[in-house]
């Protein structure tokens, strides 16, 4: 009863990468056993923790909620997409180490993308708009207070601010 | 030493790697040909196993094997260890790998099945049909001390452990006292919760027939021996490798997990890698939890508020299983006394077998418990006598000279429980002075005007930190002056990576980009114990030190018999040592690794230098001194006589809502000592991490089971772990009292945050709104349901 | 918590899915955003034998805002909604209530009422605007082995759509492709208040109150609906409590009080049910006001 097997073609990170997986491969498993992008987390697969978020064609969405061939043809973007266009960390990344938005780092890479896509939207956030932002995602170490400083410094070296 | 790096808030060097999605967790390791473990588990709290039948399960395809207890043999069927014995704890019981005969909780493992994917192994795990003999089951601690049913057979009353500590006649001493209070204090069940779950994964190399297990464990060294133990095989036939843990908090201390043992169990059966990386549902039914304690106090006091007796009994539920003995409650009972001078103390517990989840620490480890029994009690004290809740405190506080302090008791190390340093008064009058307690009478009357409710709320709390026995660290410059360190002791988020380099760099006076730090790796060093109770930089940093300290000693000889000068003129800046006011007599760390390592054969180009016919001169000689060793490198301990003391005090200010009940934390504030601080911003993170910890056992967390043992909230949906809308800014103020028993003059900070958590809120809400406040965590439909029996 | 296997169908059409729907009947489910099912995959609470995903049905993602009503197409997802210009303040307001935006960047609105959680926003949304879910299914014709490939819709009432929790009329072989909200009358107001433990969770209890005036404004009409105290999504009649009144001299709380006294929670781990009872007065107070208020500017 070997089950059938699907193609699955997608952008990641602006790579085409593909994979034959069955029907039921969550796209967070996709992501981090069939492509080895491992920085996308798994912390609840129910869609509560937010760790597995990625970008769906731009748009924060559960990895662990969707199937892979749902998305087949989509562009996702995952937390090793998140680096400046020199290789270098990005300016979310770079922002979670300046201000020690991160511990253990197990829940850092669902708060980098989700962050990401909002100041997209959003690059000039207020303090309490800036905690809104992560609202939807579970972090057990930091207490969210240098992840809200976070927010903030990211935006501004977004803004080509250093200092 | 020079204190260029210590006391620096740098960047922690783990970062750039995690930020990028480059980190390596448990489940990110995938190689070729390896297997996925899934579990059968116990749907049951209490329950006799009659069958098992695996047919169903032999369908699926990509099944390769399945596991009961039946197959084990040798130590593997027997009961996992009792870790930490106690002589209290009269009737330990510890889980077999796989169930043998009898469940004794829901999510206990009863089968073990290993397939080619895990979504595979789930579908056999699914096919396998146990049948059980269902049996009452012990839920609470009521059900638990009225034993009408037992969780083992042979313990007759469900007490796993008894335990009496006195200092003084403290029944005596509350008779006497002209004033007297008794309290019921009750905090609910809850779980360490890291957003990674356990895991383990392990491969069986047979052509040298050595075994590489990698787990999420808390103590890498310990997981080690006890597999050693468990497979039979030679200690050195066995590595225990941590990768980046997503988070601990405690439950990952624990070890060997059944899981732990069987996964490289079956690799070494199938010759093949196996690995299981527990779900969330598992991790909700099958690893630990804690928290769960009633606490029956009576105290006496004089007119002042001062304390002259203290007695409290309690009841601890530990759950089907007693691995971790008595240290939860035993660390409730010593710690419990706080800053304060008690008169008399008496405490008694019983620990109590219930068919639920084993209980091990949590952060905070009974101390959020003892701290909210004890503040409590401060507050109450201070309501019976209409005085101000921190004069009562202060009036109770032992002293800054009155250190050491010796509070009678014999704490969790089994050493007396003796305070080393701290300034109580002057950490509350700072905690005051930030929350602005003096003006909130104020605050709160126009409030009142306004129909709002707001409180304010203040806890004191003493942690006991660096527990030994030791932890050791290797240090070693290479002939490339990059600094590699090795401790054994293992890392779940806490920056160690960053502070164990800036306390290595400083005594050898190199960049902290050259030093390379390695935790939790039994491969780089085999002896250490684990981390846990605030230990990490204690033991660890402390051993560093040592270490350095040690090769810094020597790369001063072996500099100063280069240059030909008095080591004692030397000094190391940048990697370079030089002499002291004369800066061209100099000679690179690097080259003195090479000098420090007599060669034979130049297998590179800097070896040359340290050849037999390159170095000259001391041909009477050996080339390694009979009290030396090659290489510039040392091994140092850390092993303290006893814990050494950290300190705090929360303040908190709440509002209520008069309707609906709703309780919004406005303020948060922190008054935190654990001495000198080795990076600013990692202890900060630890406070702001313990509090968020905090407000969720006080305002969400609670682990829920109904009567029958179902646990009721096993997702992410119903155990409410706050997010950033329920987490408030928090307010830091540091005192830096040195700890007198170790040369970094450091105490622990790992844990504080979360300690008086339950204490402060609880203590904020009763002040809101007038109403006693005994159980936590309290949520909105209890406290409208508590204003409801207050009104009856 | 891997989802157990299934075998996937991804139809390009309604025609194509309603065949499938009408071969699979009990063992087919069809999958739109996910965000309800796929956690109950995981966890294996429900094992469909055929799942019918609908994301490539394109057609079925629009939101017609009309003059009458605010038509959802099965595809659209709650954040597509909530952008709508065109959409009442009513829909925008408890979609945005909906989890996160993670979440609502993929769940749609339809599903989510055809999900038919007691404790979700739109179903209530959907009951208090006296909506309706347009179902198609595959017409069968005598004799023959296959459904046709003619299109039979029927329309069923909010009132009639729910019928328990996670229960909805819908048969296994009709597929939900329509929601339709009903614009509320003029001088109307709305509002959607919820009480939930974290931001984001479901609530402890939703509260929608739609309040209707005359020309003088008095209060000639109000509803309200709730979440988390029932089975389904409990409507209530206010208008006993406040009719006939200027709005200015309303008394909410008598709404709250005649509301609290219609519903009937239950206890679970996060509240009793007198609290939630409680909760229904409370908060059918306060959106009744702030409905009131949105009606006299309306008005």
């Amino acid at each position: 009863m070997a089950e059938p097997m699907h193609e699955v073609a997608l952008t990641v990170n602006g790579v085409p990468r593909g994979a034959a997986v069955p029907a039921r491969r969550l796209l967070s498993d996709f992501l981090r056993h069939d492509l080895g992008l491992t920085g996308t987390h798994v912390g609840c697969e129910h869609g509560v923790c937010g760790a597995c978020t990625v970008l769906l064609d731009g748009e924060p969405v559960r990895s662990c909620l969707l199937f892979a061939v749902t998305v087949d043809g989509a562009e996702v973007t995952t937390v090793e997409g998140c680096r400046s266009a020199d290789g270098g960390l990005g300016p979310v990344q770079q922002a979670f180490q300046d201000c020690h938005g991160l511990q253990c780092g197990f829940c850092t890479p669902g708060f980098i993308t989700t962050v990401t896509a909002y100041l997209r939207e959003n690059p000039d956030p207020d303090q309490e708009q800036a905690r809104d932002a992560i609202g939807g995602n579970l972090c057990r170490c930091t207490g969210y207070q240098n992840i809200v400083a976070s927010v903030l410094r990211a935006a501004q070296l977004q803004r080509g601010g250093a200092g | 030493m020079t204190t260029k790096l210590f006391g620096e808030p740098i960047p922690r060097r783990e970062d750039p790697r995690l930020v990028a999605g480059a980190g390596r967790y448990l489940d990110d390791i995938d190689e070729p040909g390896q297997l996925a473990a899934a579990f059968v588990r116990s749907p049951h709290a209490h329950a006799s196993i009659v069958d098992i039948d695996v047919t169903g399960a032999l369908e699926v395809d990509g099944l390769v094997a399945v596991y009961t207890y039946e197959d084990l043999a040798g130590p593997l069927a027997q009961p996992l260890p009792l870790l930490i014995p106690h002589p209290s704890l009269r009737a330990a019981r510890t889980p077999y790998p796989l169930a043998k005969d009898r469940v004794r909780h829901v999510g206990e493992a009863v089968a073990m099945v290993v397939a080619t994917d895990r979504y595979l192994a789930e579908d056999a795990a699914q096919r396998i049909r146990v049948t059980y003999q269902p049996l009452p089951p012990v839920v609470g601690l009521d059900a638990a001390s009225k034993a009408g049913h037992l969780v083992h057979e042979d313990v007759p009353d469900n007490v796993s452990a008894h335990l009496v500590q006195e200092v003084g006649d403290a029944a005596a001493a509350i008779a006497a006292a002209p004033h007297r209070l008794h309290l019921e204090l009750h905090i609910e069940r809850s779980a360490s919760m890291p957003m990674e779950g356990r895991g383990v994964h392990a491969r069986w190399d047979e052509t040298d027939r050595s075994l590489r297990v990698y787990s999420s464990t808390q103590t890498s060294t310990s997981l080690r021996f006890a597999l050693a133990a468990k497979l039979d095989l030679p200690v050195d036939r066995v590595e225990v490798v941590t990768p980046d843990v997503g988070g601990g908090f405690g439950v990952k201390i624990v070890h060997p997990w059944p899981e732990e043992v069987l996964v490289p169990w079956a690799a070494i059966r199938l010759r093949r890698p196996v690995k299981w990386a527990e779900d969330r549902r598992e991790h909700f039914i099958s690893s630990a939890h804690e928290r769960g304690q009633q606490h029956s106090v009576d105290v006496g006091f004089d007119d002042d508020g001062r304390l002259l007796g203290l007695s409290v009994k309690f009841l601890h539920d530990n759950g089907a299983y007693t691995p971790y003995g008595i240290i939860v409650p035993q660390v409730t009972s010593t710690q419990l006394p706080g800053p304060y001078r008690l008169g008399a103390y008496r405490v008694e517990f019983h620990s109590l077998y219930t068919n639920t989840v084993q209980v091990t620490p949590y952060r905070g480890a009974g101390r959020p418990h003892g701290v909210f029994v004890m503040e409590r009690t401060m507050d109450a004290i201070a309501a019976a006598l209409g005085l101000d809740r921190t004069v009562v405190r202060e009036r109770n506080f032992i002293q800054p000279e009155q250190m050491p302090y010796d509070q009678g008791l014999i704490f969790q190390d089994g050493r007396p429980l003796v305070y080393d340093s701290g300034d109580y008064p002057a950490a509350l009058r700072l905690a005051k002075k930030l929350v602005g307690w003096d003006e909130f009478t104020a605050v709160r009357e126009q409030a009142r005007a306004q129909g709002r409710r707001v409180g304010i709320g203040i806890a004191c709390y003493v942690e006991g930190t660096g527990v030994g026995p030791y932890e050791g660290a290797y240090v070693r410059v290479e002939t490339t002056g990059k600094v590699v360190v090795a401790t054994g002791l293992t890392t779940q988020g806490q920056g160690h990576e960053t502070v164990f380099a800036q306390i290595a760099a400083d005594q050898l006076g190199v960049p902290v980009e050259n030093v390379n730090v390695v935790t939790g790796d039994t491969r780089r060093f085999a002896f250490a114990v684990g981390t846990f109770a605030s230990r990490a930089a204690v033991m660890s940093g402390n051993a560093v030190a040592a270490a350095a300290g040690k090769v810094r000693a020597k790369a001063l000889r072996i500099a100063g018999e280069a240059l030909e000068v008095d080591p004692a003129d030397l000094s190391i800046v940048d990697g370079v040592v030089s002499v002291k006011g004369t800066p061209q007599a100099a000679i690179p760390l690097a080259s003195v690794a090479v000098l420090a390592n007599p060669l034979r054969y130049a297998f590179d180009e800097q070896a040359k230098q340290a050849t037999q016919f390159a170095v000259g001169g001391g041909i009477h000689r050996p080339p390694v001194a009979e009290d030396d060793e090659p290489g510039l490198a040392a091994t140092g301990y850390y092993s303290p006589v006893r814990s050494t003391f950290a300190n705090g005090v929360h303040a908190a200010v709440v509002e209520t809502d008069p309707e609906t009940a709703e309780i919004r934390i406005l303020r948060y504030c922190v008054v935190h000592d654990c001495g000198r601080l080795i990076n600013p911003r990692i202890v900060q993170g630890q406070v702001h991490g313990g509090v968020a910890q905090g407000v969720g056992g006080a305002l969400y967390e609670r682990i829920v089971y109904d009567e029958h043992g179902q646990l009721l909230n096993a997702s992410y949906m119903d155990f409410l772990i706050p997010y950033a809308s329920e987490v408030p800014a928090i307010e830091i103020d540091h005192l830096q009292t040195p700890s007198p028993l170790n040369p970094l003059g450091i105490k622990g900070a790992g844990e504080a945050g979360v300690i008086p958590g339950a204490a402060v809120l609880a203590a904020a809400i009763e002040d809101a709104e007038g109403i006693p406040v005994h159980r936590m965590p309290i949520c909105p439909s209890e406290l409208w349901e508590l204003r409801n029996a207050d009104h009856r | 918590m891997k989802p157990p296997p299934f075998v996937y169908h991804r139809p390009a059409s309604v025609v194509a899915a309603l065949a499938t729907l009408a071969e699979a009947g009990e063992d087919g489910k069809v999958l739109a955003g996910g965000q309800s099912l796929v956690p109950l995959l995981n966890m294996r609470l429900t094992q469909p034998g055929h799942l019918v995903d609908i994301n490539r049905i394109r057609e079925l993602s629009y939101v017609d805002a009309g003059s009458d009503a605010v038509r959802v197409g099965a595809l659209t997802r709650h954040a597509e909604l909530a952008r709508h210009p065109g959409v009442p303040a009513l829909l925008r307001e408890a979609t945005g209530c909906v989890a996160h935006p993670a979440i609502r960047n993929r769940g749609t609105t339809v599903g989510s009422i055809v999900h038919a959680d007691p404790a979700a926003e739109l179903p209530a949304v959907l009951a208090l605007l006296r909506g309706s879910v347009t179902l198609a299914s595959a017409a069968a014709r005598p004799g023959r082995a296959r459904p046709d490939q003619e299109i039979v819709r029927r329309s069923v009432a909010a009132a009639d759509f729910f019928l328990g929790p996670l229960t909805s009329a819908v048969r296994p072989d009709e597929l939900a492709v329509e929601a339709v909200f009903p614009r509320p009358a003029p001088r109307s107001g709305t509002a959607w208040l919820e009480l939930s433990r974290r931001k984001g969770d479901f609530a402890l209890c939703g509260t929608g109150v739609l309040v209707t005036l005359d020309e003088d404004r008095r209060v000639t009409g109000a509803t309200g609906a709730y979440t988390g105290v029932g089975p389904v999504p409990v409507l209530v009649e206010l208008t006993e409590a406040v009719a006939g009144r200027p709005v200015d001299a309303v008394d909410w709380d008598r709404a709250g009080t005649l509301a609290a006294g219609a519903v009937a929670p239950e206890d679970d781990i996060h509240a009793t049910a007198a609290y939630r009872r409680q909760l229904v007065r409370v908060l059918s107070a306060r959106a009744g006001a702030a409905a009131a208020r949105m009606a006299v500017a309306d008005g």
